[in-house]
């Protein structure tokens, strides 16, 4: 590096130099393109997006207020980022992405009101967005109605698939089936508890893993199943509970503020999770902050992303990342799908070689970005990720040690024969 | 559901159980002290209870924070001081929003509670904008943490057992602050007749004040005995708004006694049904009968007898 970019730790020089470098595997991979050779506007645009021969407008829509900014936090930076790094590189189709953010405010008929106002007055050519699936649900018909491209990056639970949106995180049965297989094979769990918040989420991946358990594990058996209201902060009957019924494997799918209240309390009632296995999908990097990693330590989370995952792709990223948000930001799984988002979205427009969201649209399946922190990824033909799985085990300094991943990537099914 | 358990399992659960509802009890009663003052003596409702309570988690992260950093020997110790912290802060903040705010709407009780629900939601984006959005994780010491090991399966939460006793001294020095100093006599004068009050000499602005500071500052040492147990965030303040209003309005509103008595009773409720049915069905069903009850005795379980 020169002595130029060494001046100060927060040169914009040094930043943008490491924003690039870390883009650089991603680049790499990419075809060229220069401002000079850009396309013109009137090939690639021909339905009246916001596409300049310069810029490209997107919109970014989360809630940085309410109860959810809590989460999606970490989603807008991902893909401030993502956009910062395509632009260092060149850009979309030769044209800067310039991006309007709004805030849904954790308020789901504010998302569809805000979706409308960035497809229809901002004429945005997509959209990253969204995290809970409320949300999702409120803006989908809007969407569909004004034909726009929405990136999605939570896990979720399935059950849906739309022309107008990608789901850059993993559905149910993506997240739930490799995870169970592997605990019920290196520890030999055979009796399962299953806990979660009350709501879509929880319910329906218990459902899929209680249908998993019974009918594809040799001798297992669910032993007990429960949700909780969202906000629950007392756990000490439910825990009396699993002290009663001694199951192998507790399999927690609690939320937000609960999450905390929960393992707090798991460890004050004196169960050890380095002896008793606890297996959650739910708890990232992010809540492990909220959390306390002493707290939470031993417990293992299944899922596609850790931040201590030991790749080239990886480690530029976590180190972008921190350059721009700062030393002591983590990121969890649902950070690196959004962050995914901008790419595939690039990717896409270039294979497409249009803006156009119908020849986007159909371009997607099969578009691979080879750059992602997680590995190699893959659009499906219904619009979700080809992903591996990942079982991580958490560790008190609040990261994940990874411990197990699926040899190949997993086929995502929204819509699970047999488990429904 | 026991026919598989040996006695000697069934006695160390339901022990425990035992335990598990007195703590929800304590929880409960503390969580409730700071509004049942703030309610029952003053008749404001303020919605901004659970944004008071967090005021006071958040010192205890900061305190804690700064106690890592520059006294790292004070550790095992300073829950105690995050706590008086905790008080003061809420306190401070109780008696800045009662000069501002509250005393502008003493007579039109119900317009308190779209005020304070504004504040609360000015409160939550505060913290949101100061702290982060993302909750914090407060520290404890090693000997807050844990079990403590009665017998060979009895295991009993030491956050628990602190939080419990925390609940008696702060109730018994509230119970000595209301019915026994004189400042409590007061107070009570102020609640039953304010103009008469005042005609025997008694600043009630000054009272309004102080007992509007005092429930905010028990709220905030709640807060802070919470993070042992709970999230610490700029909305989890929510989490206990529900809980508390209910205490307090099924244990009438006016009556400390009642406040404690309605804890109690619920807290069991909810934590023996939570044993036996599942958690939602027990919250669906602890509701129903508070609402049942109610409806019978909508002055709550306790009652001040007046004069109508």
């Amino acid at each position: 590096m020169s002595d130029e970019a060494n001046k100060g730790l927060n040169s914009p020089l040094r930043r943008k130099l490491l924003m690039g470098m870390a883009a650089l595997p991603a680049i790499t991979m990419l075809p060229r393109t220069s401002f000079a050779q850009a396309p013109a506007t009137s090939v690639v645009n021909t339905t009246g997006l916001a596409v300049t021969d310069t810029e490209v407008t997107v919109g970014i829509l989360h809630s940085v207020t309410g109860t959810m900014a809590i989460s999606e936090t970490g989603s807008v930076e991902a893909e401030k980022l993502a956009i910062e790094q395509i632009n260092a590189s060149g850009g979309v189709l030769g044209r800067k992405i310039k991006f309007i953010q709004e805030d849904g405010a954790s308020d789901w008929p504010t998302f569809a009101e805000k979706a409308k106002k960035l497809l229809v007055n901002d004429k945005c050519a997509a959209v990253m967005g969204c995290w809970t699936s409320a949300s999702r649900k409120a803006v989908l018909p809007v969407f569909e109605q004004y034909n726009g491209m929405l990136y999605y990056p939570t896990f979720y639970e399935g059950l849906e698939q739309s022309k107008n949106v990608i789901y850059t995180g993993q559905e149910a049965t993506q997240q739930i089936i490799a995870g169970l297989d592997w605990v019920n094979k290196t520890k030999g769990a055979k009796t399962f508890y299953l806990l979660g918040s009350d709501y879509i989420w929880p319910r329906t991946s218990n459902k899929i893993a209680r249908k998993h358990i019974e009918g594809h594990l040799q001798g297992a058996k669910v032993v007990g199943e429960e949700y909780f209201p969202l906000g629950h902060t007392q756990f000490n009957s439910v825990i009396n509970k699993i002290k009663l019924t001694k199951p192998d494997v507790i399999y927690a799918i609690i939320v937000g503020g609960s999450n905390v209240a929960f393992y707090k309390q798991l460890k004050a009632a004196g169960i050890d999770l380095s002896k008793q296995t606890l297996l959650t999908i739910s708890v990232t990097e992010d809540e492990i902050d909220g959390i306390g990693g002493e707290n939470i330590a031993g417990a293992f989370a299944c899922m596609k992303y850790f931040q201590s995952l030991d790749n080239a792709n990886n480690k530029a990223f976590v180190s972008a990342f921190k350059k721009m948000w700062g030393e002591k930001t983590v990121i969890g799984d649902v950070t690196q799908a959004a962050y995914l988002g901008p790419w595939l979205w690039k990717l896409t427009v270039e294979k497409a070689g249009s803006f156009d969201i119908d020849k986007v649209a159909a371009a997607s399946p099969g578009v691979e970005f080879k750059g992602a922190p997680e590995g190699y990824v893959r659009i499906h033909e219904n619009h979700h990720l080809w992903s591996k799985t990942r079982v991580g085990k958490a560790k008190a300094d609040g990261q994940y040690e990874l411990v197990y991943e699926t040899a190949d990537l997993v086929e995502p099914d929204p819509f699970p024969k047999g488990y429904q | 559901m026991f026919g598989d358990y040996s006695l000697g399992d069934l006695g160390a659960i339901f022990a425990m159980q035992g335990f598990a509802g007195l703590i929800l009890f304590s929880v409960y009663v503390l969580m409730a002290l700071g509004l049942a003052i703030i309610f029952g003596q003053m008749g404001v409702i303020n919605m901004a209870h659970g944004e008071f309570m967090i005021l006071g988690a958040y010192v205890t992260w900061m305190t804690s924070n700064a106690v890592q950093q520059f006294a790292p020997w004070l550790f095992p110790g300073y829950f105690f001081i995050a706590m008086t912290l905790a008080f003061i802060a809420s306190g401070a903040l109780g008696m800045l929003v009662e000069w501002a705010m509250i005393r502008h709407l003493y007579k039109r009780p119900l317009d308190t509670l779209l005020a304070t629900w504004g504040l609360s939601l000015i409160l939550q984006q505060a913290y949101r904008s100061v702290f982060g959005a993302r909750e914090v994780g407060v520290e404890l010491p090693e000997w807050m943490m844990g079990s403590w090991q009665a017998t060979d399966s009895i295991q009993i939460p030491i956050n628990g057992m602190f939080v419990m006793a925390l609940t008696i001294l702060i109730t018994i020095a509230v119970a000595y602050v209301l019915f026994w100093s004189s400042w409590g006599k007061q107070v009570r004068a102020v609640v039953q007749n304010r103009v008469m009050a005042g005609a025997v000499g008694i600043n009630t602005e000054k009272v309004d004040r102080y007992t509007f500071g005092l429930g905010c500052g028990i709220a905030g040492v709640a807060g802070s005995a919470f993070t042992m147990i709970g999230s610490t965030g700029p909305t989890a303040g929510q989490l206990y708004i529900v809980d508390t209003f209910l205490v307090v309005v099924f244990g009438g509103a006016a009556s400390l006694f009642g406040t404690i008595a309605s804890a109690f009773s619920i807290s069991q409720t909810q934590s023996t049904l939570e044993f036996f049915l599942s958690g939602s069905m027990a919250k669906v069903i602890t509701l129903l009968t508070i609402v049942a009850i109610l409806m019978v005795r909508p002055q709550g379980l306790f009652a001040l007898k007046v004069r109508k």
